[in-house]
């Protein structure tokens, strides 16, 4: 792990360039012209602005909350619950043949 | 019969002074008529909801109705319903006609409850103004050249405009109550884990509930009455016993301890908003109710967390959105990668696009720690601000919204404007608590004002009580717009 006070001067140093915000567009599979990416670095750039805010509080040893009400996940049994239901998934797909799903070629 | 309440409209269907169908279908000709100037539904199927209705009057006539059985209710496009288009308010899921009911919409269906049709929504529930929609903006039927809010801005806009009984929507940062607060009405997000999500197209799971909307408190405490309960098929429903919402409707308020957080109350909210809040105040005064000092010094901070933790929720939740098992599929790619990239850029909105964006950022390696950690330990500092606060009072008040209704168009194309407007909403989804909007008076330009009433975990019954004494006492809710 990056440690934090460093990684943190990296991050809030800075704002977003066009390399990084095309680079997050990959990541999202989001296909982004030229001017698509320039409009969205600078949205970025005024959202991280409010985001960035939350630098300046001291959190030294609070505990991440990641839930509401703290509880551990419920576990079910592991037996079967649904039925299959394939034709009636796919009766609103894309492109299905012969009960599969298509997609372009992956693999030569 | 459009003003009448739920309760009154359950009782004249089960005395036959009505049927089901001759309601859904009075219903579905207001609809006809208003929704083109509102834009309220995305769909509307009168086939399919009188067929209910019929099925309801068959169960009335056997007289086994339930409280809601045979009135017409109008459902949030974020909620999956067999057979109905139900689009999220996306291009993504414009094809997309469930093949299977979510919880909520099953808990309807058995109450013998008609679905009137599907609320248009900001895209994905995304937005504050019901801009974003694929489908078209809603328009605020006190003012059609201003907002509804979002994002159930379809659902406030048809409940105020008395296109049906009542209606469903969801609340993420604020959009169950920001939308019933600019459109008058009133509007309850329960506890988080109260309603299952099953089947609600997910936006951020740790924030995301959904909840009932409608013209007053004691309407929502009959569509708490079906809607709330365990669901095994969501892993954070809550196992708690099925409660009866009405039950603390009629308790004096003479001993309820009001918390007013000081920073509720500070810079930013409009006077006019003010002004209605502080009469609210001053109500709950006359009906006994004794008034706390309280602060939450962390909820400025809910904003930036906010605008950390449901883009980090939403981008990996709308991962699935691919053009591979259902909906929108470019009609043009190359390959595999081109395909999910041209199908996701072309199927969603920019205010999505944006949002994935931000959260594909803050999860990316190198800034997890520094954004999505350092915004989750914030949330426990805003959480137990409640709690301290609780210590002191029952119930804390505020406004909903720091203005009315905003004029279409006004808040353009900086989102960080937009964000701004569900400051008083989103600490109550970080803590997971329980909220509601009831109507208090109305500001400049004859908007409505909503007054904000947030409880304590699982104390949604006192929180109706508490909206209920006031309803009884004004009548600010049963206000309706000229159309």
């Amino acid at each position: 792990m990056i440690p934090y006070q460093p990684c943190l001067n990296i991050v809030f140093a800075m704002s977003l360039t066009t390399q990084d915000v095309e680079k997050v567009a990959r990541l999202a599979r989001l296909a982004m012209s030229p001017s698509e990416i320039e409009t969205a670095r600078t949205q970025l750039n005024g959202i991280f602005g409010l985001i960035a805010e939350m630098q300046a509080v001291d959190t030294d040893g609070v505990e991440p909350m990641s839930h509401s009400q703290d509880l551990a996940q419920r576990l079910r049994e592991d037996k079967v619950t649904e039925s299959n239901q394939r034709e009636a998934f796919q009766a609103i797909a894309p492109q299905v043949e012969q009960g599969l799903f298509l997609v372009p070629k992956v693999i030569e | 019969m459009f003003e009448s309440s739920l309760k009154q409209m359950g009782a004249a269907l089960r005395a036959k002074k009505i049927s089901s169908v001759e309601l859904t279908q009075s219903y579905l000709d207001r609809m006809a008529q208003l929704n083109p100037q509102l834009n309220a539904f995305i769909t509307i199927n009168p086939e399919m909801s009188l067929a209910q209705a019929k099925a309801a009057d068959a169960r009335l006539a056997a007289g086994n109705a339930d409280a809601l059985t045979g009135i017409p209710i109008a459902q949030k496009d974020i909620f999956c319903a067999k057979d109905w288009l139900t689009t999220c308010g996306s291009k993504m899921l414009h094809n997309f006609v469930s093949p299977y009911d979510a919880h909520v919409i099953s808990q309807f269906n058995n109450a013998g409850a008609i679905n009137l049709g599907k609320t248009n929504m900001d895209e994905f529930a995304m937005g504050s103004s019901n801009e974003t929609s694929y489908y078209g903006p809603v328009k605020n039927p006190w003012d059609t050249a201003r907002v509804p809010g979002g994002s159930s801005g379809g659902t406030a806009a048809a409940v105020a405009a008395r296109l049906c009984a009542a209606a469903t929507g969801t609340d993420t940062g604020g959009s169950i109550r920001q939308p019933a607060a600019l459109c008058g009405i009133s509007g309850l997000k329960p506890t988080y884990g109260v309603v299952s999500r099953y089947g609600m197209i997910a936006f951020a799971s740790s924030l995301d509930q959904a909840g009932p909307m409608g013209r007053s408190a004691e309407d929502l405490a009959l569509m708490m009455n079906v809607m709330a309960g365990f669901d095994e098929r969501d892993s954070t429903s809550l196992q708690c016993d099925k409660e009866d919402y009405t039950r603390d409707l009629n308790k004096p308020l003479a001993s309820l301890r009001i918390g007013l957080p000081k920073e509720f109350f500070a810079e930013g909210m409009g006077s006019d908003v003010a002004k209605a809040i502080e009469a609210a105040i001053a109500e709950y005064k006359k009906l006994g109710a004794t008034i706390v000092d309280i602060s939450l010094p962390n909820s400025k901070l809910s904003v930036p967390v906010y605008y950390v933790l449901a883009p980090a929720e939403a981008s990996s939740n709308l991962s699935r959105f691919d053009g591979v098992r259902y909906g929108y599929r470019a009609p043009e790619y190359s390959d595999l990668a081109d395909m999910y990239e041209k199908s996701r850029a072309q199927g969603f909105g920019a205010e999505v696009q944006r949002r994935i964006m931000i959260g594909t950022y803050v999860l990316s390696h190198g800034y997890y720690d520094a954004y999505y950690i350092k915004a989750q330990r914030i949330r426990r500092l805003i959480a137990q601000d409640f709690v301290e606060a609780y210590k002191q009072c029952d119930v804390i008040m505020g406004p909903t919204s720091p203005s009315t209704a905003f004029k279409l168009g006004e808040k353009g194309d900086d989102p960080v404007q937009m964000y701004l407007s569900d400051i008083y909403t989103i600490a109550v989804n970080l803590a997971g608590l329980p909220g509601m909007s009831i109507p208090c008076g109305f500001g400049d330009n004859n908007m409505p004002v909503g007054l904000q009433i947030i409880g304590n975990y699982f104390d949604e019954a006192r929180m109706l009580n508490v909206a209920h004494q006031y309803q009884l006492a004004t009548d600010w809710h049963s206000r309706a717009p000229q159309l």
